[in-house]
């Protein structure tokens, strides 16, 4: 990335999630790197300056699940619209799940993702290879041979791993090579053909119910089988309140495991889908009211680490159908920190708290350099402003995938800059 | 709390929702009979007497959709749903074009939405549609352009409201106008039926006493009693002193999902023998949407018995399918047309 200068941030808010202090003061970037916060280091020459009076400075987002759909779909999007959507949005790394097509169980995809992400030089993305082989669940994949090609951990996506024989002995496996495995919980048996949470909404609309039990056994079977294996191992995108008492269990019993909620998941639920609009059809589905706060109350107290996106841009195509048979997902790079302000600006969540849960908790995870304001951390920033209304709509959705529920909806943060090492890629027009 | 949606998109949902009624609170298209008031539901029961006296003359034929082109558009199997609709469309004189589409083909390329827009560019006036998921007449009636009815011939497991309201028809005709004394009771698979859907939102509308729902533990789905329904899993309790008992087809594939061990336990169990019919009311009437599984979950003496009123059901659906059609697609001319007169003109 090009602007490795000395780049000098005036009279920002510092909002610093890893010792939740905010305070205001400049920032001096030198090659890429945090220098010196409020003062300048010896030799500091700005090239740049950016007035970010009034506006609040946070270390850049690091979301871990983003779907770009290269390779494979591509038209749907591909690395360089959503690696610039991202950076508009202040997500100065992605982490892209290995359910692409081809899947990413060999270096040469991984290769391909990496320096397609190079030359759109915007957002960082890192990559995560498969658990088994081809996503099929009856082999192992070569997890040393991704882990050197990249790969910061391992994961099957939604695709199921049916044969608990296989499951064991893939994070064995991911142990040995010390790979993080991400899981998705999901038992194929109970969720398959369902699109909509088991409950009277479904009922009413006829359309088949994914029971909580789907999320909950699966999580179950994995929760015995890391503790017995010694895998370090996430869990993603959780969708009920058992899920969420069943992780802080396993916390409390002393398990090395983390968990994360997509950002949709805090604001919708099952009634949203009433009128079969397919824009709210995703997997895992939105699940009941009860549900939704359960899942706001963990990341509260912390038993949900991290909130994602779970990016799924569509083309328009896929999801004009009836919503059994639209495809799943949202395109949700665009909302992820105005959404979770949200929460923060109506008392549901403490800023420092939601901060930490967008920038150093997923930091940790993936084991990078970022996530916190402090000298020598790499200098991936986001700039937002507080209190300016606007309102989500297809054109201001920087994503090629325009399949938001939320258009329509009105927000009061909006990103102005993102800086990515150091280099300032975004600045709202 | 500011992320909220704005007015314009508070607005927009419940668009969605009235997306049946026209700016006048006229029925535009019938999809569901959810959210329909019992004004509504009682204007259709009324349409359609006077059009059963038509349907018992010899010419059973009236001019008020003369000049309008309706299309039966199946993405799913139908005999009698098709072809009483059919019928219902001739006798007010529509023209009528039957069009069936299997999903697998539509699966091959062309999506749903491009197969309405070739359809519609032929300009016709109404879509009768039935399509295996739930939601597609709604998709559809968002999609054709703003001069096109859609009709609800079924989709998926969600609505089937034409039939909901041949069974009203049935009910009233049978039992009197007074919904509020009556007990019916619904039995079979209640998860897979959308016809079930549509009878309980009916019944409900019209303030029918007590509706139960009956059938074994893997056929009631989760959250049913919150549509205003008892849950029964005993036949013999659910059915005593109902005064109305609606079958429900079982299909023969709900043996292989391991919902049920076999037809014969399901008979056993769940099936209308004249034994369980004892438990009902004597002057009960037994119902049923066919096709019947004779065996399965009705006995053949019940099926043909005094207390059937199935093959009547066929004939109402005639009367309530014209009613409908009239209503939808005569709006403008409603106010100067009466069914009745006209038939008498």
């Amino acid at each position: 990335m090009k602007g490795q200068g000395h780049l000098h941030i005036r009279n920002a808010t510092l909002i610093n999630p890893a010792n939740s202090k905010t305070d205001t003061g400049d920032v001096f970037i030198v090659k890429g790197k945090i220098a010196a916060l409020k003062t300048p280091p010896a030799g500091f020459a700005a090239e740049q300056t950016l007035d970010a009076g009034g506006l609040s400075l946070i270390p850049g987002i690091v979301d871990i699940c983003a779907r770009l759909r290269e390779p494979g779909a591509v038209h749907k999007a591909d690395i360089a619209s959503e690696c610039a959507a991202a950076s508009a949005a202040g997500i100065t790394t992605l982490c892209c799940p290995p359910d692409t097509d081809p899947v990413i169980d060999e270096p040469a995809v991984v290769e391909l993702i990496h320096h397609n992400a190079r030359l759109a030089a915007r957002s960082r993305v890192l990559v995560l290879g498969a658990l088994s082989h081809s996503l099929k669940g009856e082999r192992l994949s070569e997890m040393w041979a991704l882990k050197n090609a990249g790969c910061i951990g391992v994961s099957n996506a939604r695709a199921p791993v049916i044969n608990t024989q296989v499951l064991r002995r893939a994070y064995a496996y991911a142990a040995n090579c010390k790979l993080t495995v991400f899981i998705e919980p999901d038992d194929h048996w109970l969720s398959a053909q369902g699109c909509a949470h088991e409950g009277s909404v479904a009922t009413r609309l006829g359309l088949q119910g994914i029971p909580v039990s789907a999320e909950t056994s699966a999580l179950a079977r994995s929760l015995e089988l890391i503790a017995e294996t010694g895998v370090r191992a996430h869990f993603g995108r959780l969708s009920s309140a058992n899920s969420v008492a069943m992780i802080r269990r396993a916390k409390q019993d002393g398990l090395n495991i983390t968990a994360d909620v997509s950002a949709h998941q805090l604001h919708l639920n099952e009634n949203d889908i009433s009128s079969f609009n397919s824009v709210f059809h995703v997997l895992p589905p939105l699940r009941s009211q009860r549900d939704m706060e359960a899942l706001r109350r963990g990341v509260t107290d912390g038993t949900i680490d991290i909130i994602c996106s779970d990016h799924q841009p569509h083309d328009a195509d896929a999801k004009q159908q009836p919503f059994p048979g639209a495809a799943p997902g949202v395109s949700a790079l665009d909302t992820l920190l105005p959404l979770v302000l949200a929460l923060v600006d109506a008392g549901e969540l403490e800023l420092h708290t939601a901060i930490r849960a967008l920038t150093c908790r997923p930091a940790e995870l993936l084991g990078i350099n970022a996530g916190t304001l402090e000298a020598g951390a790499n200098a991936d920033l986001c700039l937002f402003e507080h209190n300016c209304d606007w309102q989500l709509d297809e054109n201001t959705i920087q994503s090629r995938g325009k399949n938001s529920p939320f258009i329509g909806w009105n927000f009061r943060n909006r990103v102005k800059h993102t800086i990515i090492n150091g280099a300032l890629v975004y600045s709202v027009s | 709390m500011v992320n909220k949606p704005g007015k314009a998109s508070i607005l927009a949902a419940q668009d969605d929702w009235n997306i049946q009624l026209d700016s006048h609170g006229r029925l535009k298209h019938f999809l569901t009979i959810e959210g329909l008031g019992s004004e509504i539901l009682n204007n259709i029961l009324d349409t359609a007497e006077s059009f059963a006296n038509i349907n018992e003359q010899s010419v059973k034929k009236v001019p008020l959709l003369r000049g309008k082109t309706i299309v039966n558009l199946f993405f799913e199997a139908s005999t009698r749903t098709r072809t009483t609709f059919e019928l219902a469309a001739k006798r007010l004189s529509a023209d009528v074009l039957n069009i069936n589409i299997s999903t697998s083909a539509t699966s091959k390329g062309e999506t749903l939405l491009d197969t309405l827009r070739n359809i519609q560019a032929m300009q016709c006036d109404m879509f009768i549609v039935r399509h295996n998921d739930s939601g597609a007449a709604h998709h559809i009636a968002r999609n054709v352009s703003p001069d096109i009815s859609v009709i609800n011939a079924g989709d998926g497991r969600h609505a089937h409201p034409t039939q909901a309201m041949l069974d009203m028809f049935t009910i009233r005709r049978s039992k009197g106008h007074d919904f509020g004394k009556l007990r019916v009771a619904i039995v079979g698979d209640l998860m897979h039926s959308r016809v079930a859907r549509s009878q309980i939102h009916a019944l409900n509308t019209l303030n029918t006493g007590e509706v139960r729902v009956i059938g074994p533990k893997t056929l009631i789905p989760m959250g049913i009693e919150n549509m205003g329904v008892t849950v029964y899993n005993d036949m013999a309790a659910g059915i005593k002193d109902a005064d109305v008992v609606i079958m429900l087809r079982l299909q023969k594939e709900r043996m292989q999902g391991a919902l049920l061990p076999s037809e014969q336990e399901f008979y056993a169990m769940y099936g209308l023998s004249r034994e369980k019919l004892r438990h009902a009311k004597a002057d009960a009437i037994v119902m049923h949407p066919g096709p019947i599984n004779r065996g399965v979950e009705i006995e053949t003496a019940v099926a043909d018995g005094p207390q059937s009123v199935i093959l009547k059901q066929v004939t109402y659906g005639i009367s309530i399918r014209m009613a409908v059609m009239s209503m939808v697609l005569g709006r403008e001319a409603q106010s100067d047309s009466r069914p009745a007169d006209e038939a008498k003109a």
